[in-house]
C-alpha cells in the first residue's frame, strides 16, 4: 500500500551530497528551547519529500532547513519569523499550519459552524417533537389557533 | 498457463457478476421466485472464481513467476515466504484484487446469513453488490490487469517488495482495512435494497445493523495497525499523521460510527430513518472516495500507490455513478413523513442524534481539510498544507465534545429522561472523573489546558459506563448473576466504549507528557529521556536474508537500574537500492521507550532519536477493545432473526416497525 | 419543500466530484516557485572556473538566461546534460550554472566528461543560494529575464519535451516583454 516511500528513499539515496556535513544534531541552552525547535521542525513540511515534516525526512534539504530553523532560533527570531522566512523561499506549501485569511476562513471555522447548525437543526426536532407531545393536553383554543395556524401555512411564526 | 487461468477466472466472476446485478433484482421486481433463486448460486458462482483468480496470484509468487509483471514489480526471490505470501497485495493490482476477493466474500456472507431474511430483500441485495462487483472486476481487467505478462523478457529475478512492506502490521493491516472498507457495501446494499421497494422499517435497521458493526469493527482494526506500524516501522515514532490517505480511512470510520449509532436508533424507535439511509449511502462513497485518492494521485501521500490518470478517471466514473445514482434514488424515495414518535429533549434519540451532529462535523471536517489544498490549488488560489497543527487544533475539541455527550448520554433512557433526575445521575461520575484527572495530571508532572480536558473526557466517559453497568448489574441473586444477565450487544456497547476512552487518554497523553529528542551520540555517550537514561554501548553490523544492517546497541536504566537493551538498526536493502530505519523499541502498558539511528553525523558519531512515549500503547489497544466490543455486539442472540418476520413478510403483510421494535426491547 | 433538501447531498456529491475530476492528472507534487516575479536574491559566490572572481546577480543581466542548479552526486543532472549541450551548442541559449553543494573537483571532473554548456557557473558548495532559491532537489531549472526577474522554475530533467512545452513559451514571453 505504501510504495512511494522507498521510490523517495531510492530517490534521497541517489541524490545525496557527497560531502559529510558539520552536525546535525543541535545544542540548546535551555529543555524549552529544545521544545520549541522540535514543535517549530514538526509543523514544517519537506518540499522535497512532500509526506514528511522536516523533523522526521531524511532528504538533504530538509536537513537545510533544520539548519536555518536553528541559526534563526539562535539569533533571537521569534517562530513567525522562522516560519515566514522559510515560506519566502519555498512557498506556502511548508507550513503545516495553514495561515488564517480570507481563502481559509471557511475551513478554520468549519467546525464549529457545522456543530453549531447541527445543533440548532437538533433544537427544531426537539422542538418540533416537544409540540406534539404537548398536543393532547391542549385547550379548545390552542387547538383551534394551532389548526388555523397550520391552515395559514405559517407554523414556523408560532413560537406561543 | 496459470496466470492466463486467473484472468478467465476474474472475467468469467464479471459475467455472473453482471447476472446477478440483473436476474435476481428483475426477479424481486416481477415478483418471480424462480429469478430470484439465482441470487446465492450466482453470489457462491462469483466467489469461486474470485478466490481462484487470487490463488492463482498467490501461486505466481510463491514460485516466483517473474513472467508477471506484477510479481517481477513486487517480489523477488530471495523474498522470505510470508512476504511473498504478503506481497501479493503489496501493490496496486494485487491489493485490488484482495479489494475485490472481500467485496465478494461479503456477498457470500450476505447470500448464506441471510437464509431468514424475505427473499424479495435478499434478491435485491445481492443485485446491488453484484452492481458494485461489476464496477471493480471491470476496473480490474480494464485497467488493473495483475496477471499481465513480461514476454518473451522474462527477468532474471523481481524488483523486491518494498522493505517498508516486509512487516507483519502490513502482513495484517490491508486485509483488515479493506474488510472493514467493503463491508460498509452490505450496509449500502441493504439501504438501496430498502429505498427501492420503499421498505425503510425497523426489520432494515436490525439486518443492516450487525453488518455495519462487523465492518466497522474491522475497519477499526484495520486503522489501529496501520497506525501501529507506522509508529515501528516508518522509523519516526508518529502514530497519527493526517496524511490524505490515514484521512481517508478515517472518513468511513467516523461516519460509520454515526451510522451505528443512528441505526440504533431506528432500529429501536423507527425514527430517524431518512437520515440512517443517508448516512449508510455516505458511509460506504465514502469508502470509495477512499479508494479513489489512495489510487488516481489527486493528492500526495505516503501511502499513494503509483499515480495513473488513467485509472483514476475510471474509479472517478464508478465512485460518480455509485454515489449520483444512490443520492439520486434517495432524494426521491427517501421518506418525509414523521412517524408519530414520541421523545423528549434529553431522551435517549436526542442524545444520539446530538452524537451524530459531532461526529458528522468531525467526518466533514476532516473530508474539508483534507480536499481543500485540492480546492485552492483549482482556483489558483496557492498551495497549502493542512496538516497536523490544524486538524489537532479543530479535531480535539470535537472528540472532548463527542467524549463529556457519552457521559452523559450513557444514563438517558429512550422516549424521556428525568432532567433532575439524570443531574442526580451524573453528580458522583463528574466527582470522580474531576478527582481522577487532577490526580494524571499531578501524575504526569504538569497542567495543561487540552490535556486536561482530553483526560477529563476519558475519564468520564469510563466512569460513566462503570456506573451504568453497576445500576443495570443489581440483582437480588447477586452480581455476578446480573453481570452475566446482560445481553452481549450490551456488553458490546459498554467494551466500544471504553476503548474510545482508552484511545482518547493515550493520545492525550502521549501528545501532551511525550517526550521527543535528537541528539548527537556517539558509543559510550549518555543522554535522558523522560526519567529514563539511555546509553550508546555499541554499533555492529550484521547480516539478513535480503539486507545487511549497522545496529547500534543501547542500555536503557531507570532510576540507575538497567531496564533494557534496545537494539536499532539501520538496514540497507540491495535489490531495491533503499536504506530502512529500524527503530527499537522497549513496550510498556504504561510507556514506550524508543530509539531509532539517524544519519552519521562523523566517524563515530551518529544523530539519534530517543523518544519516551506515555500511554501510547493504550491506542492500540483502545481500539483493539472497541473491535472485540463490535464483534461481541453482532454475537447478541437477537440476531437470530426469528422466522415470523419472515413469514410476516413472504405472506405480503407489510412488516410493522413498531411490532419488531417492541419485540426487540 | 422537505424533498427539495433531500437533494442536498446530490447536489455536494455533484460538487465534490467537479473537483477530483479537476484534480485528476495534475502532478500534487509540482511546486511553483515563491519567486517568480521577484529578482533573483542577493548573492556573492565564488565563480566556479576562479576563486578569485565573485559573482552576484549582475550575471543576468542584459540576457534571458536559464539557471540551472546541478551537481556531480546528482545522476539526474547526468541525464540532463546532454540536452543542455544541445541547447547552448544549436539553440544558442545562454546558460548560467549553480552548481550545488559539490566539491570543486568533481565538478571539473563532470564537466570535463560531458562537456560545459555553461557561460558562467556560480559555485555554492554549501547550498546557500540554492536554499535562497527555494530549491529542494538538484536538477532544478530557472528562466530568469534581462532585469534579472525569476519568471519560472522546472523541477526536474530539462529534455525536449519540457523545452518545447515548457520552457521555450516562457522564455519567448520574457524575451517579448523586454
Amino acid at each position: 500500500m505504501r510504495l512511494l516511500p522507498a521510490f523517495l528513499a531510492v530517490l534521497m539515496m541517489l541524490s545525496g551530497p557527497a560531502i559529510a556535513e558539520v552536525s546535525e544534531v543541535y545544542d540548546f541552552d535551555t529543555r524549552a528551547e529544545e521544545q520549541r525547535y522540535q514543535q517549530l521542525i514538526s509543523e514544517l513540511r519537506c518540499p522535497k519529500c512532500q509526506n514528511q515534516n522536516i523533523a522526521d525526512s531524511n532528504a538533504p534539504i530538509s536537513k537545510d532547513m533544520r539548519d536555518e530553523v536553528y541559526r534563526m532560533m539562535q539569533d533571537g527570531a521569534s517562530n513567525d519569523q522562522i516560519v515566514g522566512a522559510l515560506v519566502d523561499r519555498f512557498g506556502e506549501f511548508v507550513q503545516y499550519k495553514p495561515p488564517v485569511d480570507n481563502r481559509t476562513i471557511l475551513l478554520w471555522a468549519f467546525p464549529a459552524i457545522a456543530t453549531i447548525g447541527g445543533f440548532l437543526i437538533v433544537a427544531g426536532v426537539v422542538w418540533r417533537a416537544r409540540r406534539r407531545e404537548d398536543e393532547p393536553p391542549l385547550s379548545a383554543e390552542d387547538r383551534a389557533r394551532a389548526e388555523q395556524i397550520l391552515a395559514s401555512q405559517s407554523d414556523k411564526a408560532d413560537r406561543r | 498457463m496459470y496466470p492466463e487461468l486467473g484472468q478467465l477466472a476474474l472475467i468469467l466472476s464479471l459475467l455472473l457478476a453482471v447476472l446477478l446485478s440483473v436476474v435476481p433484482l428483475a426477479g424481486a421486481l416481477t415478483g418471480r421466485d424462480s429469478l430470484q433463486a439465482f441470487a446465492r448460486p450466482l453470489a457462491s458462482g462469483m466467489f469461486v472464481f474470485t478466490a481462484l483468480a487470487f490463488a492463482i496470484l498467490t501461486h505466481a509468487f510463491l514460485v516466483d513467476d517473474f513472467s508477471v509483471a506484477y510479481v517481477a514489480n513486487n517480489s523477488n526471490s530471495m523474498l522470505p515466504w510470508y512476504y511473498k505470501f504478503s506481497a501479493v497485495w503489496g501493490g496496486h493490482e494485487g491489493s485490488l484484487l484482495l479489494w475485490i476477493l472481500m467485496l465478494i466474500g461479503w456477498t457470500l456472507a450476505v447470500a448464506i446469513f441471510s437464509r431468514k431474511l424475505p427473499s424479495v430483500m435478499v434478491s435485491q441485495v445481492l443485485s446491488v453488490l453484484g452492481m458494485v462487483s461489476v464496477g471493480f472486476l471491470l476496473f480490474i481487467i480494464l485497467t488493473s490487469n495483475p496477471f499481465d505478462r513480461l514476454l518473451p523478457n522474462v527477468p532474471a529475478d523481481g524488483q523486491d517488495l518494498n522493505p517498508l512492506l516486509q512487516d507483519i502490521g502490513l502482513i495484517m493491516h490491508p486485509p483488515m482495512l479493506y474488510m472493514g472498507y467493503v463491508g460498509f457495501s452490505v450496509a449500502f446494499a441493504f439501504a438501496i435494497a430498502a429505498l427501492i421497494n420503499g421498505r425503510l422499517d425497523a426489520a432494515w435497521a436490525r439486518w443492516s445493523r450487525p453488518w455495519t458493526t462487523v465492518a466497522w469493527s474491522f475497519l477499526t482494526l484495520g486503522i489501529a495497525l496501520g497506525s501501529w506500524w507506522a509508529y515501528y516501522e516508518l522509523g519516526w515514532g508518529g502514530w497519527w499523521f493526517w496524511d490524505p490517505v490515514e484521512n481517508a480511512s478515517l472518513l468511513p470510520w467516523l461516519s460509520g460510527t454515526a451510522l451505528m449509532h443512528s441505526l440504533a436508533v431506528t432500529e429501536k424507535r423507527g425514527v430517524f430513518k431518512s437520515w440512517t439511509v443517508l448516512l449508510a449511502i455516505v458511509t460506504f462513497a465514502l469508502s470509495l472516495l477512499g479508494a479513489f485518492l489512495v489510487r488516481s494521485g489527486v493528492l500526495t501521500s505516503v501511502h499513494a500507490f503509483a499515480s495513473d490518470p488513467e485509472r483514476g478517471s475510471f474509479l472517478l466514473a464508478l465512485l460518480g455513478i455509485t454515489i449520483l445514482a444512490s443520492l439520486t434514488l434517495y432524494a426521491f424515495r427517501a421518506p418525509v413523513v414523521h412517524v408519530r414518535s414520541r421523545y423528549g429533549s434529553l431522551s435517549r434519540e436526542i442524545f444520539l442524534l446530538l452524537n451524530n451532529v459531532l461526529l458528522v462535523s468531525a467526518t466533514m471536517l476532516v473530508a474539508i481539510g483534507t480536499l481543500y489544498p485540492l480546492v485552492l490549488d483549482y482556483l489558483d488560489l496557492g498551495k497549502l498544507s493542512i496538516g497536523e497543527p490544524f486538524f489537532n487544533t479543530t479535531f480535539s475539541p470535537l472528540a472532548v465534545a463527542t467524549g463529556l455527550l457519552l457521559g452523559a448520554g450513557i444514563f438517558s433512557r429512550w422516549k424521556k429522561t428525568d432532567g433532575g433526575w439524570l443531574a442526580r445521575k451524573l453528580l458522583w461520575p463528574l466527582a470522580i472523573s474531576l478527582v481522577a484527572s487532577a490526580a494524571v495530571m499531578i501524575g504526569y508532572g504538569g497542567f495543561a489546558p487540552w490535556a486536561f480536558l482530553g483526560v477529563f473526557a476519558a475519564m468520564w466517559v469510563t466512569v460513566a459506563t462503570a456506573w451504568d453497568l453497576w445500576d443495570k448489574s443489581a440483582s437480588r441473586k447477586g452480581r455476578w448473576h446480573g453481570l452475566k444477565r446482560q445481553s452481549r450487544s450490551y456488553w458490546g456497547m459498554v467494551l466500544g466504549h471504553l476503548g474510545l476512552a482508552m484511545v482518547m487518554a493515550g493520545a492525550t497523553v502521549v501528545s501532551n507528557y511525550g517526550v521527543e529528542r535528537d541528539v548527537r551520540m556517539q558509543p559510550g555517550d549518555r543522554a535522558m529521556v523522560g526519567d529514563y537514561e539511555i546509553v550508546f554501548t555499541d554499533i555492529g553490523e550484521r547480516r539478513g536474508p535480503n539486507f545487511t544492517a549497522q545496529y547500534g546497541s543501547f542500555n536503557v536504566y531507570l532510576d540507575g537500574e538497567l531496564v533494557t537493551d534496545l537494539h536499532p538498526e539501520k538496514r540497507q536493502y540491495p535489490v531495491g537500492m533503499s536504506v530502512m530505519t529500524e527503530a527499537d523499541i522497549d513496550a510498556g502498558l504504561f510507556r514506550d521507550v524508543f530509539v531509532a539511528i539517524g544519519e552519521r553525523i562523523s566517524d563515530d558519531a551518529w544523530a539519534i532519536r530517543l523518544q519516551y512515549k506515555p500511554l501510547v500503547r493504550w491506542l492500540w489497544l483502545g481500539s483493539l477493545v472497541m473491535a472485540i466490543g463490535g464483534f461481541l455486539a453482532i454475537a447478541d442472540k437477537r440476531y437470530r432473526v426469528r422466522v415470523r418476520d419472515e413469514e410476516a413478510v413472504k405472506s405480503g403483510e407489510p412488516a410493522v416497525p413498531g411490532k419488531v421494535a417492541e419485540a426487540s426491547t | 419543500m422537505k424533498r427539495v433538501l433531500l437533494f442536498l447531498p446530490l447536489l455536494i456529491a455533484v460538487g465534490v466530484g467537479v473537483f477530483l475530476f479537476a484534480g485528476l492528472g495534475k502532478d500534487p507534487t509540482k511546486l511553483e516557485s515563491v519567486l517568480v516575479g521577484k529578482p533573483v536574491p542577493e548573492f556573492s559566490l565564488e565563480s566556479l572556473d576562479n576563486p578569485d572572481v565573485k559573482l552576484d546577480p549582475s550575471v543576468f543581466q542584459g540576457e534571458v538566461s536559464l539557471l540551472n542548479v546541478w551537481a556531480e552526486w546528482c545522476p539526474s543532472c547526468w541525464d540532463e546534460h546532454e540536452y543542455l549541450m544541445y541547447l547552448a551548442r544549436e539553440q544558442g541559449v545562454r546558460i548560467v550554472g549553480l552548481n550545488y553543494k559539490d566539491q570543486r573537483e568533481n565538478a571539473f571532473r563532470f564537466l570535463n566528461r560531458l562537456g560545459n554548456p555553461y557561460e558562467t557557473i556560480i559555485f555554492d558548495p554549501k547550498g546557500t543560494l540554492g536554499f535562497d532559491l527555494g530549491v529542494y532537489g538538484a536538477p532544478e531549472t530557472f528562466v530568469i529575464d534581462a532585469d534579472g526577474v525569476v519568471r519560472y522554475r522546472h523541477v526536474g530533467v530539462v529534455n525536449q519535451k519540457v523545452w518545447d512545452e515548457v520552457l521555450l513559451p516562457v522564455i519567448a514571453q520574457a524575451r517579448g516583454s523586454s
